[in-house]
């Protein structure tokens, strides 16, 4: 039998920038639309199916002595190819469990900074999603903002912290990924937040994101403070945090920008996302620390899997910020634009309480990459 | 569809329906078709993608609980 390797391990390795070779023997079209990338992993594909005869078709591209992570979709197929390259004489071998539905799923915890009267910041990075999630702990109280589906990674963090989670906010309506704040108030007594405009078809309770009104976390002076910045949605709220951080959520990311369509309406928020980025976040501070709710691109995971890149920085290298014709501008967010995430209408009605899908299902509509921005 | 042997695949996960595929397809001829069942959804890019490399024809599929192959040994 094969050795297997957890996904928090392998997490591990990405975010450290460990050489990682991995072995994805799912099927190519499955490959080339969604795959591990990040750190210095190296990926080759061969489809299971391919091997049953023998691992010729990919012998002479694997080291029999080096470290091989064979992935699949869900565990089944990695292992099987695992128990085949250790009969034919490789002996560092290791199969991912649960394949890349366990990967799309798992949350790794990075540390932004401390905060200035005392508590933290951390980023949860999701690899297998390039989602990205922000715990904001102070004085024994913590905030999230953009929490995932899988509510137990936050609970088990803030129980190792001693903090209570009393505030989840949503940046906006999700359209790629199934939002767990409002699960995780109802299951810890805390306060769900959304902006109003993206809330208008919501069938719960939800306590309003308005610009002016701070969020307090601890007793302590951590702002979190909204701004208005519509454009990805027209709800779109960003906050800064500790004076110090812009959580931006899907409006501007390190190397793109957020994509005006997928509520249906591009043509209509184009407008909107040209005056958030070329006018009210010209207006703060160029020494703010932007933290996106995505990242696109291996590349964007900096040390120890950090993404983050301050303002003035990304307002003289991220192409979306670049366009001085607004017409050019409007042309890149509407036309062209990448593929829309898998079953983002239905995680739209689900993160709008329309539709309760069954948790495998819930699964299912998440698998796949994000999608969220525009390249400029 | 006429279907030389039909193949029981349900309730097996990846990569069984496939392995069972393979060796049941290594006893017909050519030009015979196999009928396969499977409730594992990913065999359906999968069986596409064997059948395409292994140069066999997927002649129909039926979608459902349970998912329906005819594929012909090419």
């Amino acid at each position: 039998m094969a050795k297997t390797i957890a996904p928090k391990q392998l997490a591990q390795k990405v975010i450290n920038h460990e050489e990682t070779l991995i072995l994805d023997v799912r099927n190519t079209d499955e490959f080339d639309n969604w795959k591990i990338e990040g750190g210095k992993v190296e990926v080759v594909n061969e489809p299971y199916f391919n091997l049953l005869d023998g691992i010729e078709p990919v012998e002479s591209k694997l080291a029999k002595d080096k470290e091989i992570i064979v992935v699949c979709a869900k565990g089944g197929s990695s292992e099987f190819v695992a128990d085949l390259l250790e009969e034919a004489g490789f002996s560092n071998v290791y199969s991912l469990e649960g394949g890349m539905k366990a990967w799309s799923e798992h949350l790794e915890p990075v540390k932004v900074g401390d905060l200035a009267d005392g508590g933290a910041l951390y980023q949860f990075v999701r690899l297998g999603k390039g989602c990205l999630s922000y715990f904001i702990e102070s004085n024994g109280e913590a905030a999230i903002i953009d929490t995932a589906r899988m509510i137990e990674t936050y609970e088990e963090f803030a129980n190792q912290k001693e903090v209570q989670i009393k505030h989840l906010i949503d940046t906006h309506l999700h359209a790629d990924h199934i939002s767990g704040g409002r699960h995780l108030a109802q299951k810890v007594g805390g306060t769900y937040y959304l902006p109003p405009k993206d809330a208008t078809e919501v069938t719960f309770d939800y306590t309003p994101l308005e610009e002016g009104n701070d969020i307090m976390v601890g007793n302590t002076a951590v702002k979190v403070q909204p701004i208005y910045s519509p454009g990805h949605t027209i709800g779109s709220t960003s906050f800064i945090i500790d004076d110090n951080y812009l959580v931006t959520g899907d409006i501007l990311f390190v190397k793109s920008i957020g994509r005006p369509d997928l509520a249906g309406l591009a043509e209509d928020w184009v407008g909107d996302l040209r005056n958030t980025l070329y006018n009210r976040y010209k207006e703060l501070s160029d020494d703010l620390i932007v933290l996106p709710a995505h990242y696109s691109f291996a590349e964007e995971l900096g040390k120890g899997g950090l993404v983050s890149a301050r303002l003035g920085d990304l307002y003289n290298r991220n192409s979306g910020l670049q366009v001085e014709d607004e017409a050019v501008f409007r042309k890149m967010v509407t036309e062209n634009l990448p593929p829309q995430p898998n079953a983002y209408q239905e995680i739209r009605e689900t993160n709008m309480g329309k539709i309760t899908p069954e948790i495998e299902k819930q699964k299912e509509m998440e698998t796949g990459p994000n999608r969220c921005a525009v390249e400029g | 569809m006429k279907a030389t042997k039909v193949l029981d695949a349900k309730g097996l996960a990846c990569p069984m329906p496939i392995v069972r595929t393979k060796k049941a397809m290594d006893e017909l001829s050519t030009g015979d078709v196999l009928e396969i069942h499977a409730t594992d959804k990913g065999a359906k890019s999968d069986l596409t993608a064997w059948a395409k490399s292994g140069g066999h024809e997927l002649l129909d599929m039926e979608e459902g609980d349970v998912l329906k192959f005819w594929i012909k040994k090419g």
